[in-house]
């Protein structure tokens, strides 16, 4: 049977560096990805990703299984993200004093999926790809903290309480946190949300 | 249950997270109130949305750089390791802490105004002006024989 996070974590505490291998590999992508959709840079996600298990080695001495591991692990996570996205724009308002124009650099990512292999249908490959931009820039325009709930609620999947610990509010203000960033994708994607929805409802 | 109290119910009620006596009490009212039926069949689709971005594969080179780093780490030690390991920081901090104690151990200057001795309270106020009556220009300036002859009239 798999060993739980906490008792990995003990391990490595204990001074076992396989332990501190296997949670890389159970935790790397979940926490890239994460990463990823809060600073919208590939390079500094995983930079940063790098970040928080070093951090996590760091404190393995002082570990104490006082709470859920994927709690503490985002929750670092979390905190190195939302600092680096309040640096970020900081950053980036003194470069648009220099370069107003700006391209995004993210929009080429996710154009990696291999093109030819979808020639049959060349149009509907574009018609996804346009719609996922526009869910990917709907995400990207809610304000942090509540990109942050929505990451970590959707794709993480954590429980409430966890993730209300990890964002240090209430579950009633993360409820509240959760119901405003929905209610505002609803909103931006209105075009999609009314297709969606009509598909759903004959499904 | 009103509209506004259903809002926070909304998303927990969607990804089935919901309590069974508080999913039903949801129910009744979505069953009333058609504004919060479309709002829950929307939010449901912004969730089948939000399931069509795709996932990012970390770089082959993520976990080299995680090792890379770790292994950079300084390995801690403790405040005597430390010592041990570097004799000189030993003499070091053995020298501060006698040169500390011999300090410590002398008799404190005496404070001058606190005595008791008419001589130094009166000539006090002149030694801690020495600095301004060493360097008053006016002093200088006399001629040093009318000071002399003066000297000697009054003696």
């Amino acid at each position: 049977m798999a060993r739980s996070d906490v008792q990995l974590m003990l391990d490595v505490k204990a001074g076992d560096e396989q332990s501190f291998a296997l949670l890389l590999q159970r935790y790397r992508t979940p926490l890239v990805n994460f990463l990823y959709r809060m600073v919208r840079n590939r390079e500094q996600a995983e930079d940063l990703a790098q970040e928080v298990f070093l951090r996590v080695y760091r404190a393995r001495k002082d570990y104490v299984p006082s709470a859920k591991f994927t709690t503490w692990l985002f929750r670092i996570a979390t905190n190195l993200a939302l600092n680096s996205v309040r640096d970020n724009r900081y950053q980036r308002m003194e470069i648009s004093l220099d370069a107003p124009v700006t391209t995004d650099a993210e929009d080429g990512d996710e154009r990696a999926v291999d093109v030819a292999e979808k020639h049959a249908n060349i149009e509907q490959h574009l018609v996804e790809e346009v719609r996922r931009k526009m869910i990917r820039h709907a995400v990207d325009k809610l304000p942090e903290k509540q990109r942050a709930a929505v990451l970590l609620h959707k794709y993480q999947e954590l429980d409430y309480n966890e993730i209300a610990k990890i964002l240090e509010c209430s579950d009633s203000a993360l409820k509240s946190l959760l119901f405003r960033a929905y209610e505002t994708l609803r909103v931006e994607l209105a075009p999609l949300v009314a297709e969606q929805s009509k598909q759903q409802g004959q499904g | 249950m009103s509209c506004t109290r259903m809002e926070n119910r909304i998303v927990p009620y969607v990804d089935g997270r919901m309590k069974e006596n508080e999913r039903a009490q949801v129910e009744k009212h979505l069953a009333a109130c058609p504004a919060c039926r479309l709002r829950v069949n929307e939010f449901r689709a912004v969730t089948g949305l939000l399931d069509e971005l795709p996932q990012i594969e970390p770089s082959a080179a993520f976990d080299a750089r995680v090792r890379a780093r770790v292994a950079a780490e300084p390995v801690k030690q403790s405040w005597w390791a430390w010592l041990a390991v570097s004799p000189r920081v030993a003499l070091a901090a053995s020298m501060l802490i006698a040169a500390t104690a011999w300090i410590a151990s002398r008799p404190a200057i005496m404070n001058l105004a606190d005595t008791d001795d008419p001589q130094i309270q009166q000539d006090l106020p002149v030694l801690e002006n020495y600095d301004v009556i060493s360097s008053f220009e006016p002093l200088t300036d006399l001629p040093s024989q009318v000071q002399t002859e003066d000297t000697d009239q009054s003696m």
